[in-house]
């Protein structure tokens, strides 16, 4: 019941007055989730739950259903073309996100995403898309309050320093690594409890990717963090619990869930040690 | 081994062997088809924009010329009288006013209803209705113009109001732009990128604020386009208002309000090019007020492009 007040009440304003509270972060947990485009089952049967100040991480080869996964999460499935349909419970302190009477885009503010491909609002400047989420939503604030919650966000998105000069600039004038930490910066500005994180480093180089890496390592003490990746090594590096799905076999699932360390050192699956060591995916 | 590799590239290109004549002589035939074939897509290109330049020039030189032309055919003096005056005063003012009143009209109608489908169409548009909305938009997109008068004289002008009038010319206008402003925009809001809209669905922002403050304005110029080129197509429409409007060559009243009312018959530049052109060649002033005419509709419709133009300026944050 704490939750739906939770969901029900929150504002993005409220919420970045609360910024400076401590830590934050809240778990969450899936139960036999389905996951449908039209008649086609995309995932299956999926259970797991995520620690809060945790990252998880999401593994496997492609198409085998992380991103439709990940996206489940935050019901971002239903605005993807192929009448999405979700079937099954994930829950924030035990209240239901597809429950009755919830509404998508409140649960979208409490659990924000941050994409593959960095995609900054073109027509807005920097400062303006950090606080987009706020404008956008109708929330009024002062000017000062903007810059100091502008300068927080880009702080804690390790970005301040190198655009602190140049806020009322494009956002599309930075380097892609740049705009996708600023996108970052834009989904923590409206305060959420978890970030999803959709392979946000496969169209990124190698040092910007460390960067985001260094920031997820600095952003799991706010947040709890779901993290898609293709890259094995960095679900080793930046998680701590992993999850390893297949769809060689039907729809996708989840072959095995449990502590990254484990994961990757002695798996239970034989499939889930094929895959880590290299011999398939 | 570079060496060789280079050695062996030039080998590949020389024509040796028994065939060798064969291809040479291949090679040559190519050479000069390919030269006749560039030379007549050329000429094309060149009949096409040359025509259009001898028309435009044509059209600026008769039409400049209209200016210095007084109500009796005598010349004189640039006429200042001729963009306000009616026609016995030496003018057609009444019609540069009439085409501004039933292209703003039908605009006013236009833009509304075409830009709210064309959203309809992009962003909610599924399955059976929007497709019939998108195929009765481009049916409506090639009709032609004289059906849209003809049904808007039986319904309007004969059978509700009973009398010509600007709005039902302005109507007519809108039925032909209305179609085009919405699958313009249609295809401009598809073009915005999908991940612009989930960026801020992500942020926990309603689908409709979504549409009005991040994928509109990124589509604003291409909006703009769309309607400007609707306003250059409707505002040269000559059928539909020769059986709406009337074309009187009179003002309506002696005070601007009551010649804006749009409730009775008015004038227009098409059809005062029309129905000018028409008079035998002694008449000088009627055959060059029809030049002044075409030469004051292709400004106008200039002057909005370049509006159009002035107002996207720059309104990309650098």
């Amino acid at each position: 019941m704490q939750a739906q007040e939770e969901i029900n009440t929150t504002t993005p304003v409220a919420g970045a007055v609360l910024a400076e509270s401590a830590v934050k972060g809240k778990g969450m947990s899936v139960r036999n989730l389905n996951a449908y485009y039209g008649n086609y089952l995309a995932v299956k049967g999926v259970n797991m739950d995520m620690e809060p100040n945790k990252v998880t991480a999401l593994i496997g080869p492609s198409g085998c259903g992380k991103s439709t996964l990940i996206r489940t999460l935050n019901r971002m499935h239903e605005v993807t073309p192929g009448s999405p349909r979700v079937e099954g419970e994930v829950s924030i302190d035990g209240q239901n996100i597809y429950a009755a009477g919830i509404d998508p885009v409140r649960v979208r503010r409490l659990i924000g995403m941050v994409f593959q491909k960095p995609n900054p609002f073109p027509t807005m400047s920097i400062s303006e898309n950090v606080l987009a989420g706020i404008k956008l939503n109708g929330g009024r604030i002062g000017r000062k309050e903007g810059l100091e919650i502008v300068e927080q966000s880009l702080r804690q998105a390790a970005l301040w320093d190198e655009v602190k000069d140049r806020l009322s600039r494009s956002g599309a004038s930075l380097s892609g690594g740049q705009q996708q930490r600023l996108c970052i910066a834009r989904t923590i500005a409206v305060q959420p409890e978890i970030v999803l994180m959709d392979e946000p480093c496969s169209a990124l180089d190698p040092i910007a990717t460390l960067k985001i890496e260094n920031l997820i390592e600095e952003l799991k003490s706010q947040y709890t963090i779901v993290i898609v990746t293709h890259n094995m090594q960095q679900a080793s590096r930046v998680s701590d619990y992993t999850a390893f799905m297949l769809a060689t076999d039907g729809p996708g699932h989840l072959i095995e869930f449990g502590p990254t360390s484990q994961i990757f050192t002695k798996p239970t699956e034989k499939r889930t040690e094929d895959y880590i060591t290299g011999r398939f995916g | 081994m570079e060496s060789q590799n280079t050695l062996r590239r030039t080998n590949a290109l020389e024509v040796t062997g028994k065939n060798s004549a064969i291809e040479r002589a291949r090679f040559a035939t190519r050479r000069v088809v390919n030269l006749i074939m560039a030379g007549l897509v050329g000429l094309a290109a060149l009949l096409a924009v040359g025509l259009l330049l001898v028309i435009l020039y044509y059209v600026v030189q008769r039409g400049f010329e209209s200016f210095f032309v007084r109500a009796d055919g005598t010349t004189g003096p640039f006429n200042f009288n001729f963009f306000t005056a009616t026609p016995s005063e030496g003018g057609i003012g009444p019609a540069i006013l009439g085409t501004l009143i039933v292209v703003g009209l039908g605009a006013l109608i236009a833009i509304p209803v075409g830009v709210l489908a064309g959203v309809y169409l992009s962003e909610y548009g599924r399955g059976r209705f929007a497709f019939a909305v998108r195929f009765i938009a481009d049916m409506l997109t090639g009709l032609p113009s004289i059906i849209v008068g003809v049904f808007v004289a039986t319904l309007l002008v004969r059978n509700t109001f009973g009398h010509y009038s600007g709005l039902a010319g302005g109507i007519a206008l809108a039925i032909i732009m209305a179609p085009i402003i919405a699958r313009t925009v249609e295809e401009v809001l598809k073009l915005v990128p999908n991940a612009l809209r989930e960026a801020s669905l992500a942020l926990g922002v309603p689908q409709w604020k979504t549409i009005v403050k991040v994928v509109l304005p990124s589509a604003i110029s291409g909006i703009i386009t769309g309607v400007v080129l609707s306003i250059a197509r409707a505002a040269g429409e000559t059928a539909p208002l020769l059986l709406t409007i009337l074309g009187i060559e009179n003002y309506n009243g002696n005070n601007f309000i009551g010649r804006l009312n749009p409730m009775v018959p008015v004038g227009s530049l098409p059809t005062t090019i029309y129905t000018n052109a028409g008079y035998p060649p002694n008449e000088v002033f009627r055959i060059s007020s029809a030049w002044g005419a075409s030469l004051i509709l292709i400004t106008i419709i200039l002057i909005f492009s370049l509006l159009a133009r002035w107002a996207t300026r720059g309104k990309k944050v650098r």
